[in-house]
């Protein structure tokens, strides 16, 4: 089951074409990593997903989007429901200067939860679920920029699961991490997608194979080749692939 | 070698004496004007100066009148121009569309906080007093206070919103929150200090404001009975009044008396800048 597709997806910044006629259908409960050298449009496809890209100003998407066979660009789509089941994690880890606490309950709180039990309870559940309970429980109400680069980026992941998203999608959320923080996040993305759709912007090589199920090869907008990581590792269809998995540009 | 080096010790120390003499000029200069306002005007400052009604049939000196018109102009100011600036600000940066249009109303803006305010004095008469036939009156003074400053109070509230990180703006929009929840719960939150220092600052401007207010608020020095009537009545401000006093009536002694409040005024009001500007910061 797909879960997210897109149909002849051109998006122009200005008159610089940034994605050139991208098809693409993201399995349901599956990690998708969308790797390719640095400018070739893996953010702006990612940010295409959950319109994230209208806060660009001059830019401009054509084609077909659909998010459970809706067409998430249809005229009356309403932007804050679609980023409420297509969350968005960053690269730089981006808390609120505000606690923990009231970090994690921001997004419940928009969507209208206002009981203190029942935010309790999410705030709980959402840091167990980013593995970093433990580490914070006991200071809920400090501030959220007291804690190091990984646990915010936990937190971050924490604060996106809060609202109950569907798809998760996350833009090199470990480049700027220390390899430890790395490996647990990558642990718990391998965790989290038994409930959620992850779909990942990488840089890293090692990690698209060690995470993800489905790949995604992007080379000056275009989408190269698509399909199962095992075996897009192993047996690449497309020579540009190859070089590219073997170091030999990017 | 040796030469060099005594050359070079002599030429030192003479322009650490050259910097020190300058920063010693400076301090003296802002001593003396203190001093000598303080010295003048303080003995000469009453408890029924500040608490009656000037009558000149039974010869008392008092600036209550010009006091009260004074909080009314920075009240009036304020409570019109910290919404209307604010509110721009807010639509400049946050949602114009147009960003072509969002800078030239920026420009705009930093062009009119350099003009000379005795224009605002003029255009505030010819419109205010005598196209919508207001006279001298403190509403006019206040309108024409509230175009002064609008500027500035939009630049300054701009500046801080723009010092908060895009970060926060992607985070909240992310999780799915309406613009203007973003900008109540994150922006302004983190704006604020800027925003306050910047009125606090307004404040001292129109504290310390006279030319144009003397062309629109008028002089008089007469206690209103109601709020109405001292909205549309001339009313000198404390400013005004220095100058009606040491100009017009030659009583210097009131002036300095006059100088000295507003010299505390002055500095309460830029110590509470700084003040709340660090505070907010810390928070
Ligand atoms: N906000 C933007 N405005 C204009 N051009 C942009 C913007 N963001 C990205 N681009 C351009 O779009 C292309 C793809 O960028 P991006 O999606 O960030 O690539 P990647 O994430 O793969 O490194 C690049 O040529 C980049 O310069
Ligand atoms: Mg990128």
């Amino acid at each position: 089951m797909d879960i997210l597709s897109t149909r002849g997806l051109d998006l122009w910044y200005g008159d610089n074409q940034a994605l050139k006629h991208i098809d693409m259908d993201i399995p349901e409960r599956q990690v998708t990593a969308l790797i390719g050298p640095s400018g070739c449009g893996k953010s702006t496809f990612l940010k295409t997903l959950n319109r994230m890209n209208d806060l660009v100003p001059a830019v401009r998407v054509e084609g077909l989007v659909t998010y459970r066979e809706r067409d998430i660009y249809a005229p009356g789509t309403d932007v804050t429901w679609l980023r409420r089941q297509v969350g968005m994690v960053f690269q730089k880890p981006n808390p609120f200067p505000m606690s923990i606490y009231d970090n994690i309950a921001y997004g419940p709180r928009i969507h209208g939860v206002r009981s203190k039990a029942r935010l309790d309870d999410i705030v709980e559940r959402s840091l167990k679920g980013a593995a970093i309970w433990d580490e914070v429980k006991d200071r809920l109400k400090k501030s959220a920029l007291s804690l190091s680069g990984g646990q915010q980026q936990r937190l971050c992941i924490a604060r996106a699961l809060a609202v109950e998203p569907d798809v998760l999608l996350m833009d090199e959320a470990t480049s700027a991490l220390d390899p430890i923080s790395t490996s647990k996040i990558e642990d718990l993305i391998t965790e989290l997608k038994e409930h959620y759709t992850i779909i990942i912007v990488t840089h890293n090589m090692q990690q698209a194979t060690r995470i993800s199920d489905t790949c995604a090869f992007f080379l000056l907008g275009e989408l190269i080749e698509f399909g199962q990581t095992t075996q897009m590792f192993s047996m690449p269809r497309d020579k540009r692939t190859e070089d590219y998995i073997t170091g030999r540009f990017g | 070698m040796e030469q060099l080096s005594l050359h070079r010790r002599m030429y030192d120390r003479g322009l650490r004496l050259l910097l020190r003499l300058a920063a010693a000029l400076v301090c003296a200069l802002l001593a003396g004007l203190i001093g000598v306002i303080f010295l003048q005007g303080l003995p000469n400052l009453t408890w029924a100066m500040l608490t009656s009604e000037p009558s000149v049939i039974r010869n008392i000196t008092g600036i209550l009148p010009n006091i009260l018109n004074t909080v009314a102009l920075v009240a009036g100011t304020l409570l019109i121009a910290l919404p209307l600036g604010v509110g721009a600000a807010i639509y400049l940066t946050e949602y114009a569309a147009s960003h072509r249009l969002a800078a030239v109303i920026e420009f705009a803006a930093e062009t009119l906080t350099g003009i000379p305010s005795i224009l605002y004095g003029l255009v505030g008469m010819l419109f205010f007093c005598q196209k919508l036939g207001w006279g001298s009156s403190i509403r006019a003074g206040i309108l024409t206070l509230v175009i002064m400053i609008l500027p500035t109070i939009v630049r300054t509230t701009q500046e801080s919103l723009k010092t908060v990180p895009q970060s926060y703006r992607e985070a909240a929009l992310g999780l799915g929150s309406g613009k203007w929840r973003m900008i109540r719960t994150l922006v302004l939150p983190a704006s604020v200090d800027g925003i306050v220092t910047g009125c606090i600052l307004a404040v001292g401007r129109i504290v310390g404001e006279s030319a144009a207010l003397l062309y629109t608020a008028g002089s008089a020095a007469v206690l209103a009975r109601s709020l109405g009537e001292l909205l549309t009545t001339s009313g000198g401000s404390l400013t005004v009044a220095l100058y009606m006093y040491s100009m017009e009536r030659g009583k210097i002694e009131v002036g300095f008396a006059i100088a000295s409040i507003l010299m505390v005024l002055t500095l309460l009001i830029d110590l509470s800048a700084k003040l709340v500007g660090r505070k907010l910061r810390r928070n």
